[in-house]
């Protein structure tokens, strides 16, 4: 019993972890109709570029996450939505998409060459402290990022269904052209979807990191885990994204206990292929609907 | 920084082939994994090779011929290093050095067995020198050297009659694994979990709780060194200090630098290590360390010593005889004083299997500690 | 005409030039000629029906699997594989397919990233049957009315015989009416439908074929290599195989085999920017996107349109001229 209550605990640690990512992904999909197949690179790169600073820098990890933020908010917010997304988008999705591997590419290859090749240590934002709850343990990490992961999902759904600019992002969602007729600055809504996705990533940085170690293809399984977990969640609901993170990383470690360690990376997939085919709006969303 | 320095290297490197076939050259193909997965083990083998090459050719090369070494990047990919190795053998190397990756080896030495090309490997896996390959050579412990030493220490030092094993489920892992098992139910030693855990794997805590629920004498970890990190945080986070043994991956200082203390107490066999209380290896540590600001890890000496193991075949058969190679070196010995390059005593077996003594390491306070010295099987 | 003299020239620089390579790049051209093979499967897949498919690395690892298991188990003769081979990945194919199919374009992508993820970790896990890990090895090469192919020449000759009849027969379903069909659904699956197109059959048909021709190339990749293992049929394969196809042109015969030529050849011949190759060609791929994403394809025809425009306006100026 004590077992399965520690495998739901880390599941729910580690699943709020890859959570975070997929709120991103959702909003940038909705908003923008970007699929974003880069979105797990764009965790590695704020870690990469916050551990430079760190290291060559010499700074604080609040600090370095502070500048690193601002490079983000530039580089994956700004100049990803001018330079790669507005070019693409009239072509079709499709071009979108191969553009966003082809991107993933140059940035994996890009953190590879000119910062580190190995894994490298990544320091934790909070004291490490181990809790220990009789035969059940958690840390400050996993409830540092939990609390975090729910105060983003909190801020964000209330952003977006309590203020003025929230609920236009909604309308841009819903239907762009009616959004235009309606006066909603089109261009600025979905420059700020970029700019929220690109703060989310950073803070998904800090907190993934000291876990996965910061690695150049660290993006390949951060991306794939929140591309499942932001379908199985429900792709038109921002909290969405963390019931279907917290369930790939209990299912994970479910199914590994319990079943197989070999396949334990099969269960979440049967989950994103069951969803899809029979809900694909997801668990939490609704059906037809076009919203975050 | 490190990356100028590598480019004005690489740059030479393209230059040099211009001069490529000299006849006062000999040619030797450096087939390693240079980028992908391997990457960083790639780069201490091919820099230890090459300041091995270059000690060697400032002091006048191999009977008279500068070595001339070209490197040929596997890119972690089996597939690929066969390609690799195809194009090394288009260009008619006198011998080939590495792969590191047992994946990789176990698919292209058909390529250097039916070319008749000798081949040095840094690989571990126990199948390589079993499939009768007559040129094919190690300078470290395969898995089947390395394996009955470590389930030796388990079982008399340790005392351990129940062991629970884990491993990276990936080509490496499961031959480790499986050499492991066999052994050990040979010696009596009961295998109550065998937990596969996967490469890049983030979670451990399904795993740890299966090892720990084994309640085992002793935990055997089998796991890459990253996730060898992830594995110890997850188990020292659940509380355990009981006997903790494994190979080379789990103590190696990448796995101290990302576990920090969670290291403290892992016990490991190691075969290579600059640690050790042995002068040569000592003094090859400070040399690597000196010329790329690195530390060496075994990957790195395995490297060196292939390359002086090389010398010194060639030495003893006066020529460069590619057929006479393997009849030279299997069931030799090359003792530190014939060439002190191979930096501990290392005797071949028939089958291209290297037997020598090895080093029981703790790791004790962030450092690895040589606890014992093994002597070498055949003693 | 100038069609004609192009596939003369290429159709001689593919019979001549091997000849002429060393073993390794016998082999690299053995290795693009295979893999256009499942690049063209999937432009049908995706440029004919238009739906997006990231499983064909793992068709190909089915279809080399069964081949490789029958040769080295059963002792099956190579030949009597690739029917099994064309089979099951026709009939995974529909499986996947069909139910697949009845969901959005881009939910049917990560349906069949689920499914390439899952066999994958079949490929990696069942020992007993694929060799795990480990891989299976010693695959034999077929012999062809007597003749071995043990050398890379002789393989690679097969190889493209392969490629000949694979080509011929992606050229006939886009000629034929099915491929006709295959055209309006993708142009306008409204109007389609309602033209009496019965959408989920073709649409089914094109992914099932598709994941045959991956198949059948999976089996011939199996003899090339000698040797299997789970890697070469992971999810990024897939996605480089995708990118293969729009990069070249999708949609498009040719355009497949210059995907494929820009990510297995390109590398080699720009030795020189090894390091940064993938950099430089991720860059190329976001560009071709932006301008042209109709992919390389695209850009020749943009020329040739642009040439002939040019051609149009210097003779009607010249016509003009001439009437003054």
């Amino acid at each position: 019993m004590a077992e399965a209550l520690q495998l739901l605990i880390s599941g729910i640690a580690t699943g709020t972890i890859y959570a975070l990512p997929a709120i991103g992904f959702v909003l940038l999909w909705q908003t923008t109709g970007t699929i974003n197949f880069a979105q797990g690179e764009f965790v590695m790169l704020p870690s990469i570029i916050m551990l430079a600073f760190i290291i060559f820098g010499d700074m604080p990890l609040w600090v370095s996450f502070l500048l690193t933020l601002a490079i983000s908010a530039m580089l994956l917010g700004s100049v990803f939505k001018v330079v790669v997304v507005q070019p693409m988008i009239r072509h079709g999705v499709l071009p979108l998409i191969i553009a966003t591997i082809a991107l993933s590419i140059l940035m994996r290859e890009t953190a590879k060459e000119f910062f580190w090749n190995e894994a490298q240590a990544f320091p934790m934002p909070v004291p490490y402290i181990v809790i220990r709850m009789g035969e059940v343990t958690v840390t400050t990490h996993h409830l540092f990022s939990f609390g975090v992961a729910c105060a983003l999902v909190i801020l964000l759904q209330w952003f977006l269904s309590r203020t003025r600019t929230g609920r236009s992002m909604q309308a841009v969602a819903q239907n762009p052209d009616t959004a235009a007729i309606l006066g909603i600055n089109v261009q600025r809504m979905i420059s700020l979807a970029f700019l929220i996705n690109a703060g989310l990533v950073t803070v998904a940085a800090v907190l993934v990191t000291p876990i996965y170690l910061a690695k150049w293809d660290n993006g390949i399984a951060i991306g794939l885990t929140a591309f499942i977990a932001a379908i199985i969640g429900g792709f038109n609901q921002v909290r969405g994204a963390i019931l279907g993170g917290v369930l790939v990383g209990v299912l994970e470690n479910f199914s590994a206990f319990y079943i197989s360690t070999e396949y334990r990376a099969a269960f979440p997939l049967i989950l994103l292929i069951a969803v899809i085919l029979f809900r694909p709006y997801g668990l939490l969303g609704r059906p037809e609907e076009r919203t975050v | 920084m490190r990356k100028t320095v590598i480019a004005a290297l690489a740059a030479a490197a393209i230059a040099l082939p211009g001069v490529a076939g000299a006849a006062d050259t000999v040619k030797i193909a450096n087939l390693i994994e240079l980028s992908g997965n391997g990457a960083a083990i790639g780069r201490n083998w091919t820099d230890a090779v090459n300041m091995a090459v270059e000690e060697i050719n400032a002091a006048g090369g191999i009977l008279g011929k500068q070595i001339e070494i070209t490197d040929y990047d596997t890119q972690s990919n089996p597939g690929t290093s066969r390609a690799q190795l195809q194009k090394a053998l288009d260009n008619e190397p006198y011998v080939v050095l590495g792969p590191i990756f047992s994946s990789s080896t176990r698919v292209n030495m058909a390529l250097t067995k039916r070319a008749g090309v000798p081949q040095i490997v840094g690989s571990e896996a126990a199948s390589i020198t079993q499939q009768g390959h007559p040129t094919i050579f190690r300078t470290s412990f395969g898995q089947a050297m390395g394996m009955p030493k470590l389930v030796k220490y388990l079982k008399e030092e340790v005392k351990a009659k129940t062991v629970a094993l884990i491993y990276t489920n990936d080509e490496w892992g499961k031959g480790g694994r499986n050499t492991a098992k066999e052994l050990m139910a040979k010696a009596g030693i009961e295998v109550v979990a065998d937990v596969s855990s996967e490469v890049k794997q983030v979670d451990f805590s399904a795993e740890v709780l299966k090892v720990k629920n084994a309640k085992a004498d002793a935990i055997f970890a089998y796991c890459l060194e990253e996730e060898s990190a992830r594995f110890l945080n997850e188990l020292r986070k659940q509380g355990y200090d009981g006997p903790l043994i494994g190979e080379t991956t789990l103590i190696s200082q990448k796995v101290i630098d990302l576990s920090g203390a969670n290291a403290n107490g892992a016990k490991g066999h190691v075969g290579l290590t600059a640690s050790a209380p042995v002068p040569a290896l000592v003094e090859f540590g400070r040399k690597f360390k000196e010329r790329t600001g690195r530390n060496t890890d075994h990957n790195g000496i395995k490297g060196y010593i292939a390359v002086y193991v090389v010398k010194e075949a060639t030495e003893r058969m006066g020529s460069f005889d590619q057929a006479k190679f393997a009849e030279t070196l299997r069931g030799a010995t090359i003792t530190t004083k014939d060439e002190p390059g191979v930096l501990l005593d290392i005797r071949f077996d028939k089958t291209g299997d290297v037997d020598r003594e090895s080093f029981l390491v703790e790791v004790v306070n962030g450092e690895q500690k040589v606890v014992s010295v093994l002597p070498a099987l055949g003693e | 005409m100038l069609r004609w003299i192009i596939i003369a020239v290429v159709a001689a620089i593919l019979i001549f030039v091997p000849t002429q390579l060393k073993p390794y790049g016998i082999f690299l051209i053995s290795n693009w000629v295979i893999f256009c093979v499942v690049a063209m499967g999937l432009n049908l897949t995706i440029g004919y029906a238009g739906q997006i498919s990231l499983a064909q690395a793992g068709f190909m690892g089915i279809g080399a699997y069964t081949s490789a298991i029958l040769m080295t188990r059963f002792g099956m003769d190579f030949w009597h594989t690739l029917p099994a081979a064309a089979g099951l990945s026709f009939l995974l194919g529909v499986i996947v397919g069909y139910p697949a199919l009845r969901v959005q374009h881009h939910y049917l992508a990560f349906v069949t990233l689920g499914f390439n993820i899952l066999v994958y970790l079949v490929f990696r896990n069942e020992d007993w049957l694929t060799g795990g890990a480990f891989g299976i090895f010693d695959i034999p090469r077929p012999s062809v009315f007597g003749y071995a192919t043990n050398d890379p020449l002789a393989f690679y000759y097969l190889c493209l015989a392969f490629f000949v009849v694979m080509f011929s027969l992606a050229w006939w379903i886009v000629r034929s009416p099915w491929g006709r069909a295959f055209a309006a659904l993708r142009e306008n699956p409204i109007r389609a439908a309602s033209l009496g197109v019965d959408i989920r059959a073709y649409t089914l048909l094109a992914f099932a074929t598709g994941s045959t021709f991956a198949g059948l190339a999976g089996a011939f990749y199996a003899s090339l290599l000698e040797f299997i293992d789970p890697y070469p049929f992971s999810f990024e394969y897939s996605l480089s195989f995708l990118l293969m196809v729009i990069s070249g042109g999708s949609g498009t015969l040719v355009g497949p085999m210059i995907g494929a030529a820009l990510v297995l050849l390109m590398p080699e011949w720009l030795r020189f920017a090894k390091d940064y190759y993938l950099m430089i060609y991720a860059v190329f791929v976001m560009v071709l996107m932006a301008f042209c994403p109709s992919g390389v394809v695209g850009i020749w025809e943009r020329l040739t349109m642009f040439m002939r425009h040019k051609r149009m306006t210097a003779a009607a100026a010249a016509a003009e001229e001439q009437s003054k």
